[in-house]
């Protein structure tokens, strides 16, 4: 298991590294950074020459008048040392990326974790009832929110919580940023302030993934379901839950897991959506705002990070596999 | 591919009738039993009137979705302007059908493209496999691990003056991938069949095969997979357009319109339900088609019956 997975890892090394060259080549060209800097100077009345833009793009290391290929020699120096450079105001991208991560890995691991355990086991439920009611309910919810971008979804949660606080007259559900400014009160207060903040930004990540989750599932379960060593568990003298649990869920979830690793690029590009309408300060909204400024550095440092979480799930998902499937352990 | 006990008597009738004319008696069995599925009927109406809106709806009315009228301004729906008016005074309705021209126009080409794409990439690495295959899995991991949406928001600005069909190039470019594992999983066992080998041995050229043997072999998955490409392509599209890294201003689609709606929801619904709304029930039936499609092309996936087990496809 063990030469299994390090030989996935040193795979998934190699994407990561070509990932890295590709991306930054594709940011250093397709941003224009020098329009950035003359732009700000046009708009600040006073016409800068262009030898100072020069300077400054230098400075940042993003001077389109220097080969590429040298401009990502001097990056990836910095970076194999865990310096990301510079943003384009001049302040650290390591520091941003510090104040960021957090956020974002707190949406998306709540709303993973909420997605995946939620959409399994509501596509084993629906399974195990197919054709009832509560499945065909399942079913045609899922199908529903399927049919709606992330964004969307969004949108009318926000929306639908506007018309539920107006019609109360409360702020009931918050839905700006992560927590309320200069909240005072003690931890309990603080608790519920922020959990208050995390439900819709988590549920319109979730949701998308509980449906795709639950469709997969509930395939799988009724394939399952069907096959005769469920029959021999059940003939055996096991109870029915325990037979569904043990012998039919822990083998409908070895093809999940691949599943699991293309989930979860999704998940990331709507936790873009997310961060962005919701007002959360994470990765995904600092991407969609130094693209707007032609921030190289910031850019590439979101498209690294990206690829590490994708990456990274693959791994998660491989050693998922592993240890679901005893075949592949030889292998 | 369809396994003849799985037809009903009808079916197999219609089988045994048309059995001598080839591809077209099998269209017909399929068209009958999409017929027979009301989900996916539903769905294929309403993608009917949905292209009917999308491209008859712009000569119904007078307005052009650029005009603006600066007598009403943010109007509710009203004979005058059938969906009411936004905040500059533009005619919603003929906004919001423009709109949705052009979020179906890309739709229907990204799943082209990115289907023949697959179905030529997949079938090519199954077929050769050896350096051909690693270098060309190499080649789908490598897009895969690149966050396609990032990277189409990266490119998009540079490629503003190329207007939408760049954005459909886009678009296909990663959107083609996990297709492609498909096909190529599928043309594996494919190969391996009495056929394809018979006639390697005749001296057939190999893009022959790929064209003649493998392809069609495995048509009944590239048409599912289009259709829901279709609707994946929609929802990336309004994605980015709702950025702005899509459709650009003064051309619009639903994602722009939706994007421009967002502010006035609460207070002028009109701006921005039709144009969601439109989006959902497009995509919906999109998906209902393609499942009714599955059942009709492909009734392996059916669900076996319990305590029947049936011999099942391998995908991965």
């Amino acid at each position: 298991m063990l030469r299994y997975l390090s030989r996935r890892l040193g795979y998934y090394v190699v994407l990561l590294l070509i990932a890295t060259l590709l991306s930054y080549l594709l940011a250093s060209t397709a941003l224009s950074p020098r329009g950035y800097f003359e732009g700000q100077s046009i708009s600040g009345g006073k016409r800068v020459s262009s030898s100072s833009v020069d300077k400054q793009l230098t400075a940042i290391g993003i001077n389109d008048h220097t080969n590429v290929f040298d401009r990502f020699g001097t990056w990836g120096e910095h970076a194999v040392h865990g310096n990301l450079g510079k943003t384009i105001d001049d302040t650290s991208v390591n520091a941003e990326f510090g104040r960021r991560i957090g956020v974002s890995l707190r949406l998306l691991i709540i709303g993973l974790v909420v997605g995946t355990v939620v959409g399994i086991l509501a596509g084993a439920w629906g399974a195990v009832r197919q054709y009832r009611l509560s499945d065909r309910a399942v079913t045609i919810l899922s199908f529903l929110i399927l049919s709606m971008p992330t964004f969307l979804i969004a949108l009318l949660l926000k929306i639908g919580a506007i018309k539920l606080n107006q019609m109360l007259g409360v702020d009931l559900i918050k839905f700006t940023g992560e927590k309320t400014p200069n909240l005072a009160g003690g931890f309990g207060r603080q608790l519920t302030d922020r959990l208050t903040h995390l439900l819709l930004p988590t549920l319109s990540i979730a949701l998308g993934t509980i449906a795709g989750y639950s469709r997969y599932q509930r395939n799988i379960m009724l394939d399952v379901l069907g096959s005769d060593y469920l029959r021999t568990a059940l003939a055996k003298g096991l109870s029915r839950r325990r037979a569904l649990l043990r012998h039919g869920l822990r083998t409908a979830l070895i093809p999940m897991s691949t599943f699991f690793a293309y989930g979860f690029l999704g998940l990331f590009t709507g936790a873009t959506f997310t961060e962005k309408i919701f007002g959360w300060h994470g990765m995904g909204e600092w991407f969609i705002d130094s693209i707007n400024k032609n921030d190289v550095n910031s850019v590439v440092a979101v498209n690294v990070f990206a690829a590490v979480v994708v990456l990274f799930s693959g791994f998660l998902a491989d050693a998922l596999h592993a240890a679901l499937d005893p075949r592949i352990r030889q292998a | 591919m369809s396994t003849p006990s799985l037809l009903t008597g009808e079916e197999l009738e219609a089988a045994d009738s048309l059995a001598g004319r080839g591809p077209a008696g099998r269209i017909r069995v399929t068209l009958r039993r999409v017929a027979g599925n009301k989900a996916a009927m539903t769905g294929l109406i309403v993608i009917v009137l949905l292209f009917l809106l999308a491209f008859v709806g712009p000569h119904l009315t007078r307005w052009s979705y650029s005009d603006i009228d600066y007598t009403s301004i943010r109007q509710g729906p009203s004979g005058r302007h059938w969906w009411g008016t936004d905040g500059i005074g533009h005619d919603v309705f003929a906004q919001t059908v423009r709109g949705l021209q052009k979020s179906l126009l890309i739709g229907l080409l990204v799943a082209l493209f990115s289907t023949v794409v697959a179905s030529l990439v997949g079938a090519c690495a199954g077929y050769f496999g050896g350096w051909a295959d690693r270098s060309l899995m190499f080649l789908v991991d490598l897009l895969l691990v690149f966050p396609s949406f990032l990277i189409i928001a990266i490119v998009s600005p540079r490629l503003r003056s190329s207007g939408w069909i760049a954005l459909v190039g886009l678009i296909t470019l990663f959107g083609w991938m996990i297709t492609a594992r498909v096909v190529r999983s599928m043309t594996l066992s494919i190969v391996e069949r009495d056929f394809v080998t018979a006639a390697r041995f005749m001296g057939v050229h190999p893009a022959r095969i790929i064209v003649r043997h493998v392809l069609p072999n495995i048509a009944s998955f590239l048409i599912i997979d289009a259709t829901i490409q279709a609707g994946a392509a929609v929802i990336t599209e309004t994605s980015l357009s709702y950025f702005g890294f899509g459709v650009q201003a003064p051309d619009v689609s639903l994602g722009t319109l939706i994007a421009d709606g967002t502010g006035d929801a609460i207070g002028y619904p009109w701006m921005f339900f039709f144009a969601a709304g439109l989006l959902v029930v497009f995509v919906l039936a999109v998906n209902l088609v393609g499942d009714g499609l599955r059942d009709a092309l492909d009734p392996d996936s059916r669900r076996p019956r319990r305590g029947k087990k049936e011999p099942r496809r391998g995908h991965e």
